[in-house]
């Protein structure tokens, strides 16, 4: 990899000005994946042969002088949840092994339509729901720059593939911090578009009204190159809107002065790893003294957000998981005896045990006589959160907080407690529970050398203004990848 | 003591649009089974639903002619169960707020006509079709998802209904609206509509409700009827035995002429409602609203009422003529050509309807054009046909297609007035009768009756009726 560009800009500026040529990138990266994946796990499904035809046809198009998109050649992996028509799409799970859908997910058509190459389907916590990809049912993905560490989940194949030099950019879903905090386990920037500017149509269901489609590069302006790509209104997605012009973080050259940033003070006490606090204390005294101004402001316990957050999205996920049956799909189980039979013995074996525990928790807060106090007053209290931090936006441009209390951990850490793996998506709930935007971003390393991460977050409409700032903070210079 | 039965129905009726509810597969019945079908309706993982603008207009057109109250905000729901023919595990359905509340049904009973209130109308997408076919000796399951996902109105109403009859009137006259404002077919026999039923029994007089049961699989107005008489006497000679009635589901058994309870697992279900995320609320625009509501046509009602006041024609005829929106166009196409509006409407609402239902026919695909059906009613005013002749001329129309003057001059159809052709007819006819002659003098008149039978089919109906009449009394009269 050595010499080959580490962004998506200056990749593209080399084969735009014809420095470079496709067949040479792709070559490195495929080799990279032949060297790496196999530790990593980050990539489930590898597009070699596709990836190599795609780079002959795109240098054709540059040859004859056409230039097809903005991430023309950029190797990108695409999370698991997510479809490609003919191509496995698992949600990492045993449920859809085997399983090729018929039909391309709107945002990787648009990537597509921009010039990318989809180079593999990235590894991820079953349908999504881990925040350490531990919960894979095709092993798990490890940290690049510590690979007895976690990269974060649900998409911690993504991360793992562009922090190991797999890809340059990816697309993950983002739930409940799904791409910020493995974002934030390996010094990446990933954005969580607001709820809506990204269509979901292809995005394998988790928690409906939180799912975001993200995307994840090294650098704030590689992250809206590729939210470029797929962002916008799409007829097959009723809840996607039309967000008015695309980010241009190069208009964010100037100091962002008068820019107020609020931080959750109360947020920073119990429960933060020093270095994480260390991290974001140099983050906003770098924003100062790039003119913004930090301002304390009280949000709700993130406690609370945690509550609701699993209320709701279990309850969405217990029945968009309900179609997986074996009745039109995916395997079935064999020498059943009637139809009840046929449900119970395919999704037992089919779905993993989180998968399990999360149907169940989400079965449990819609039943008759517990609806009430739980889906409910769980939906009420979105309502209540969603207020205060419009309230709180009344007063600063955005909120600047970690993205998770800790660095990655060690595999295995947090298997045996899910309440504690649950924890790690405290300050990246808000995001999916409000609808707001939000960027994690790398704020540089611990003294072990992992990385270390902060977000910004809100407001709507606010994808311009946020990897605007981040793009001011990393001066396009993205972290350095690890050695390996 | 008497009883009395307290009946709600819940009507589905398959709205009449190109599409599915929430995705683009043509809504066709009749085609190869699983050829409509898309990743959306066969709930392929990603896919997401866009709902139909077309079906909310036709729940909109249907709630503003029965003078409903129709929702500028509504909103949709999921209904989680498992069935294979449910792709998805859940149904999308609306439940906490539908598109239209309130309304009335007028129907027609022995005494007199009855308004039956509505509770609410939801959209709502059907479900496939299991079939379970033995193969090689075993019994398979096989979907068809054709079906799967095509537009539902679900029409709830308060259970004003009392007895069977009424059940029957109110499924006939929503048949005839759904029909008029053309929101659905409403074919019960190909499933476009389809009925469920609660029923209650309570002593005479007694406010209090007593406790339902449901009724499925109620798949005619004949069936809904017999279910709904044979369910009343098993919950009267329940009560009558001192016994309570269970809140349950039970089948319609049409053979067996009785109604069974279902498996409580088949009927007792936690749907655990909660809103749709996939789509947001259905917001209806009130310049929208207004703009269907004056693309309306005219209700039953009025128009029954105009064609009386604008046509003269009897009231009964006119009710006749109304009974769908195709017939009565048909009719004021035809008055509107010929000379007399109630000869025009004898033939239209008896003999032409007559003719059509023998050869199956419906009054869309008449191939008798108006204007040849009024020149036939002219004919008719004129005297020139007699009832036997009219039906003659009417079938060869319907079979040739030829105008009726042409065909009573080919075929020498034009009724006989010639005396001499009469009374060779009569001569004849008495000749061949000697003891119908017999007793008619003997005072026994009634056998005139008979021999003017006997006579028009000598004539092939060409015999004018008054002076064929005339003829013959006055020949039998004579002596011998
Ligand atoms: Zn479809």
């Amino acid at each position: 990899m050595r010499g080959a560009p580490g962004t998506v800009s200056a990749l593209t500026a080399a084969l735009r000005n014809g420095a470079l040529r496709l067949p040479e990138v792709i070559e490195p990266y495929l080799d990279r994946i032949r060297k790496r994946n196999d530790e990593l796990g980050a990539l489930l499904h590898v597009f070699d042969e596709g990836a190599r035809s795609r780079a002959r046809e795109l240098q054709r198009r540059l040859d004859a002088g056409d230039w097809p998109g903005p991430l023309t050649g950029v190797p990108v992996a695409v999370k698991d949840n997510i479809s490609l028509a003919g191509h496995p799409t698992t949600a990492g799970s045993r449920i859809l092994k085997g399983f090729r859908p018929v039909y391309t997910a709107t945002a990787v058509e648009r990537l597509e339509a921009s010039g990318a190459i989809v180079i593999g389907k990235a590894n991820l916590d079953e349908f999504a729901m881990g925040s350490s990809n531990e919960y894979s049912a095709y092993g798990a993905a490890r940290n690049p720059y510590d690979t007895g560490r976690v990269p974060g989940g649900s998409s911690g194949g993504c991360a793992a593939a562009i922090a190991g030099g797999l890809a340059l950019g990816a697309l993950g879903s983002d739930t409940g911090g799904s791409v910020r905090q493995p974002a934030a386990f390996c010094g990446l920037v990933a954005l969580k578009p607001q709820y809506g500017s990204v269509s979901r149509y292809g995005l394998i269901a988790f928690g409906s009204s939180l799912d975001q489609i993200a995307p994840m590069a090294r650098t704030a302006r590689d992250c809206a190159a590729l939210y470029n790509a797929i962002r916008g209104v799409d007829p097959h997605d009723a809840t996607s809107r039309e967000d008015g012009a695309p980010v241009d973080v190069e208009a964010w050259s100037q100091p962002p002065r008068d820019v107020r940033l609020g931080v959750p003070r109360s947020w920073l006490a119990a429960g933060l790893d020093a270095d994480v606090r260390a991290g974001f204390d140099r983050c906003c005294a770098r924003f100062a003294k790039l003119g913004a101004r930090l301002v304390d402001v009280a949000l709700p316990d993130p406690s609370w957000a945690v509550a609701t957050y699993h209320i709701l999205a279990n309850a969405e996920a217990s029945t968009n998981l309900a179609r997986y049956d074996g009745v039109r799909y995916g395997p079935r189980a064999a020498g059943v005896a009637s139809v009840d039979v046929l449900y119970a013995a395919t999704r037992g074996a089919g779905f993993g045990p989180e998968v399990k525990r999360r149907i169940l928790l989400g079965t449990y807060v819609l039943s008759a006589g517990y609806r009430a106090a739980y889906y409910a007053r769980a939906a009420r209290a979105r309502l209540a959160l969603r207020a205060a931090y419009a309230e709180v936006l009344q007063c600063v441009d955005a909120l600047l907080m970690p993205t998770t209390p800790t660095p990655a951990f060690r595999l295995g850490e947090k298997l045996g407690d899910p309440l504690a793996m649950y924890l790690c998506d405290v300050f990246t709930i808000g995001a999916n529970l409000t609808g707001w935007p939000a960027v994690a971003f790398p704020v540089g390393r611990n003294p072990a050398g992992l990385p270390l991460g902060a977000q910004l977050c809100g407001p709507l409409g606010g994808e311009d203004l946020l990897l605007g700032l981040v793009h001011r903070f990393d001066g396009g210079e993205p972290l350095p990848l690890p050695e390996g | 003591m008497t009883y009395e039965a307290v009946i709600g129905l819940e009507v589905h009726a398959q709205l009449k649009t190109a599409t599915k509810m929430f995705c683009a597969c043509p809504a066709a019945f009749e085609a190869p089974p699983n050829s409509c079908v898309c990743p959306v309706c066969l709930g392929h993982p990603g896919a997401l639903p866009v709902a139909n603008r077309r079906a909310a207009e036709l729940a909109v057109r249907l709630g503003l002619a029965v003078g409903a109250t129709v929702r500028a905000h509504s909103s949709w729901a999921r209904k989680s169960y498992f069935y294979p023919d449910l792709p998805k595990g859940y149904q999308i359905t609306q439940y906490a707020e539908p598109i239209v509340t309130g309304g009335a049904l007028e129907i027609e009973t022995t005494e007199g006509s009855r308004s039956i209130r509505l509770v609410r109308m939801h959209l709502e997408e059907d479900a496939g079709r299991s079939q379970h076919p033995e193969r090689s000796g075993e019994r398979t399951t096989r979907v068809d998802f054709n079906r799967c996902g095509t537009p539902l109105l679900e029409i709830v109403s308060v259970p004003d209904l009392r007895t069977p009859g009424e059940a029957r009137a109110y499924l006939v006259r929503l048949k005839q609206i759904l029909q008029y404002c053309a929101v659905s077919d409403a074919d019960m026999e190909k499933g476009g509509l389809r009925c469920d039923v609660n029923i209650s029994v309570r002593p005479a007089g007694e406010e209090r409700l007593g406790t339902p049961a449901e009724l499925k699989n109620l798949n005619s107005f004949r069936h809904v009827e017999r279910a709904l008489a044979a369910e009343i006497t098993r919950q009267v000679a329940r009560l009558r035995r001192g016994e309570t009635v269970s809140r349950e589901t039970r089948r319609w058994d049409p053979a067996g002429g009785r109604t069974h309870a279902m498996r409580d697992k088949e009927a007792e279900h936690d749907y655990r409602y909660f809103p749709e995320p996939d789509l947001p609320p259905l917001i209806l625009d009130p310049d929208w609203i207004a703009a269907i509501e004056r693309s309306l046509p005219e209700m039953p009602d009025r128009r029954r009422a105009r064609l009386v006041t604008q046509y003269g024609i009897r009231p009964y005829d006119a009710r006749l003529l109304t009974a769908t929106r195709e017939l009565a166009d048909y009719f004021e196409a035809v008055a509107a050509r010929a000379p007399d509006a109630q000869i025009a409407a004898n033939l239209v609402g008896s003999e032409l309807l007559g003719l059509l239902h023998e050869h199956k026919l419906e009054v869309t695909a008449c191939p008798i054009r108006p204007q040849a059906l009024a020149d036939l009613a002219g004919l008719r005013a004129k005297g020139t046909l007699s009832s036997k002749l009219i039906k003659q001329v009417l079938a060869e129309m319907l079979a040739s297609g030829e105008a009726p003057e042409a065909i009573i001059r080919s075929r020498g159809w034009v009724q006989v007035e010639d005396d001499t052709q009469l009374r060779a007819w009569v001569i004849a006819l008495l000749e061949t009768h000697p003891q119908e002659v017999a007793d008619y003098r003997k005072g026994k008149t009634a056998v005139l009756e008979f021999l003017m039978g006997q006579l028009m089919k000598r004539s092939q109906g060409r015999a004018h009726p008054e002076i064929a009449r005339a003829l013959l009394e006055e020949l039998l009269g004579a002596k011998p």
